[in-house]
């Protein structure tokens, strides 16, 4: 497979991913595959209400650049966060669960599909308007510059979101004042269902940046090792004080814009090639066979292992109560 | 007690802020090397240096949600908008980042930050420039508004907006920026946010205020007692949480209630306190609530049409005269 051969000459110089690295990678995207395939299904039987954005098809960009981060990194994304927030630490049954609005929901139930966080795991979220979180992340990664520290922070949005003025707001000052944020745009190429090619006059997104003097890059966002690499590249670029830059992740999701979008603005053929050529999870077991990392047996092993997982996080989706009534008059303010 | 411009009470309450605790920084248009578009910034950056007096580029919506980034990680932002009239460039962050991410959070994330610079009418700038965003702010659960009158408020409000562990929303106002009154000494006075405050004690009629309508009730306060009426005005202070127990105790006294503000009528502050009154004090009312506001115009530009838009202290004193049954 050529993905294995680019990541030779990675300029990073951190290390290859490991039989282990890759074993994991490919149980955290496993997993979120099958915990959004539960929460699809979830959503069509009626446990699941208002919008639900599910992450299929797109699982190596969050997976890979989680692997490149460190202790206290910040993420922040938009409204398709269960992926990110499962990747930053949280339960599948918390995350599930505040899907099907419970108290046990990571945010008690009050936050729904598109407001999830983790303080312990530095995700802010989970934000519904459209490239809000790119101007909070920079707000991220200008905590980190105040301080002096050499966290970074990751905000992700979308090729839609990469639309918003204040997306071109938080560049301008994020490179103005050096301020280590990776703004990662998952070019899914659809902005909910108007394409890349109807609503960017230059399509090539990593370019964003460049009036701003930052640098970008165009990823292979269906191959985890390669966003790996990337990711690291960008981190050890913004721990370095160089500033901010852009990673645009070419990527692709399978399921519509949210489970209400039926999808008719592309063709069902035009899904099917890219599930069957560049499927990231598919992509990264044939890298594992290749290099005899994992054979049937671990595959099935994993499976198993992850659909425990997600039976259990469904299972306590459903069982967890609803918030009690007193929770509607807390969390307004900190007392 | 020393006297003191209410622009320079609202610097001194940053700077003490800004020496009591690292994390709190300033930032907005023109408040460092400009020393502030009406100066209220004077001198900050010479003590604190660029780090933390930051010039930001125009661009309120940026600016706004670095800051309610930089807030949900723990740092203090003082956000300065050149004048509210601008902040609705950035209104979805206050609303939206700010004010909701604690709920929506379960209570997890939190944004301590305030957003300060003037509000309302300042003089002959027109439409654009001249908006009272009281009842836009105190709409809001997650926020905290507050909107002082004198330059004790001003400074002890702030104060307690900069510690406060919430979004607060900080209308000031150009018009008093200059006016001066005494302020008490030390780092430790505060002002609570969420109390009235009684300026001028009176049996006859409630007139309820804040901002640059305190001053006009107070001055409309002395025309009515040469006329043997007495009102008592009431400085609210804080928008939202609104003290209405401090309201509704002075009217159980008077009976009587106007309430005065600058902005639109249309679901206004006084709207909502007369709303409270009927909730709360139906009973205790023996005449109609009046309130006192701004027309329901875009605010004009020619002098005399802007006095005519703007409420004025003679519309005080009628709308306390029809309270009493005098008119």
């Amino acid at each position: 497979m050529a993905v294995a051969a680019k990541k030779k000459d990675k300029p990073g110089g951190t290390p290859e991913p490991t039989r282990d690295d890759l074993l994991g990678y490919y149980r955290q995207m496993l997993l979120l595959r099958r915990f959004e395939e539960k929460a699809g299904q979830m959503y069509g039987m009626g446990l699941i209400g208002g919008f639900c954005h599910l992450y299929i098809g797109q699982e190596a960009v969050a997976t890979g650049i989680h692997a490149a981060l460190g202790q206290g990194d910040s993420v922040i994304t938009g409204y398709r966060c269960h992926a990110h927030l499962i990747l930053a630490g949280s339960d599948p049954k918390a995350v599930m669960a505040e899907l099907t609005g419970r108290a046990g929901g990571v945010s008690k139930g009050k936050g729904g599909s598109m407001h999830m966080f983790s303080e312990k795991g530095h995700f802010f979220g989970g934000h519904g308007i459209v490239g809000a979180q790119v101007a909070l992340g920079a707000g991220l990664a200008f905590a980190n510059w105040y301080r002096g520290n050499d966290r970074v922070a990751v905000a992700y949005f979308g090729d839609g979101a990469s639309n918003q003025g204040q997306v071109f707001e938080s560049f301008n000052m994020a490179a103005l004042w050096k301020l280590p944020a990776i703004f990662v745009i998952e070019n899914n190429q659809y902005a909910m269902g108007t394409s890349t090619a109807r609503h960017a006059a230059i399509r090539e997104l990593y370019r964003r940046g460049e009036a701003f003097g930052m640098d970008g890059r165009q990823v292979d966002g269906m191959d985890v090792i390669a966003v790996r690499a990337a990711a690291e590249d960008a981190v050890a670029h913004c721990r370095s004080g160089a500033g901010p830059i852009v990673l645009e992740m070419m990527t692709y999701r399978y399921r519509g814009h949210s489970m209400s979008d039926p999808a008719k603005y592309r063709s069902k053929e035009e899904v099917a090639r890219v599930r069957a050529e560049r499927d990231p999870i598919e992509r990264l077991r044939d890298h594992l066979v290749e290099n005899k990392f994992a054979d049937d047996e671990l595959f099935k092993e994993i499976d198993k292992e992850i659909k425990a997982i997600v039976n259990e996080a469904a299972e306590f989706a459903q069982n967890s109560p609803e918030p009690d009534p007193s929770e509607l008059y807390t969390d307004i303010h900190v007392n | 007690m020393p006297v003191q411009t209410v622009r320079e009470a609202l610097r001194d309450a940053m700077a003490e802020e800004m020496r009591a605790s690292p994390d709190v920084f300033l930032m907005g248009e023109e408040v460092a090397e400009y020393q502030g578009a009406y100066k209220v910034s004077q001198g900050l950056l010479q003590e604190f240096g660029p780090k933390r007096v930051i010039d930001t580029p125009i661009t309120e919506m940026g600016f706004a949600g670095i800051g309610s980034g930089a807030a949900m990680l723990g740092l203090r932002p003082i956000v300065e908008f050149m004048t509210f009239n601008f902040a609705m460039q950035a209104i979805d962050h206050i609303l939206n980042s700010a004010a909701k991410t604690l709920y929506m959070s379960g209570g997890e994330i939190k944004c301590p930050i305030v957003f300060r610079g003037p509000n309302g009418a300042a003089s002959r700038v027109a439409a654009q420039h001249s908006q009272c965003y009281a009842s836009w702010y105190g709409h809001v659960p997650g926020l905290k508004v507050v909107s002082p009158y004198s330059a004790a408020d001003a400074k002890g409000l702030l104060k307690s907006a900069i510690r406060d562990p919430n979004p607060v929303v900080f209308l000031e106002n150009e018009l008093l920026y200059g006016q001066s009154s005494e302020v008490p000494e030390g780092a430790d006075v505060t002002v609570p946010i969420g109390k009235a405050s009684i300026v001028r004690q009176g049996r006859d009629v409630t007139v309820v205020a804040f901002s640059i309508m305190v001053g006009k009730a107070l001055q409309a306060a002395e025309k009515l007692a040469a006329d043997g009426i007495e009102i008592e005005v009431i400085d609210l202070r804080t928008i939202r949480p609104l003290d209405t127990e401090t309201v509704i105790a002075s009217l159980k006294r008077t009976n009587r209630l106007v309430c005065c503000e600058e902005g639109w009528p249309f679901a206004g502050i006084s709207a909502e306190i007369a709303m409270v009154v009927m909730e709360q004090a139906f009973d205790d009312l023996d005449a109609p609530v009046m309130r006192v506001t701004g027309k329901d115009v875009p605010l004009p530009y020619a002098a005399n049409l802007e006095k005519l838009a703007l409420p004025q202290i003679d519309d005080i004193v009628t709308a306390v005269k029809a309270v009493c049954n005098k008119g």
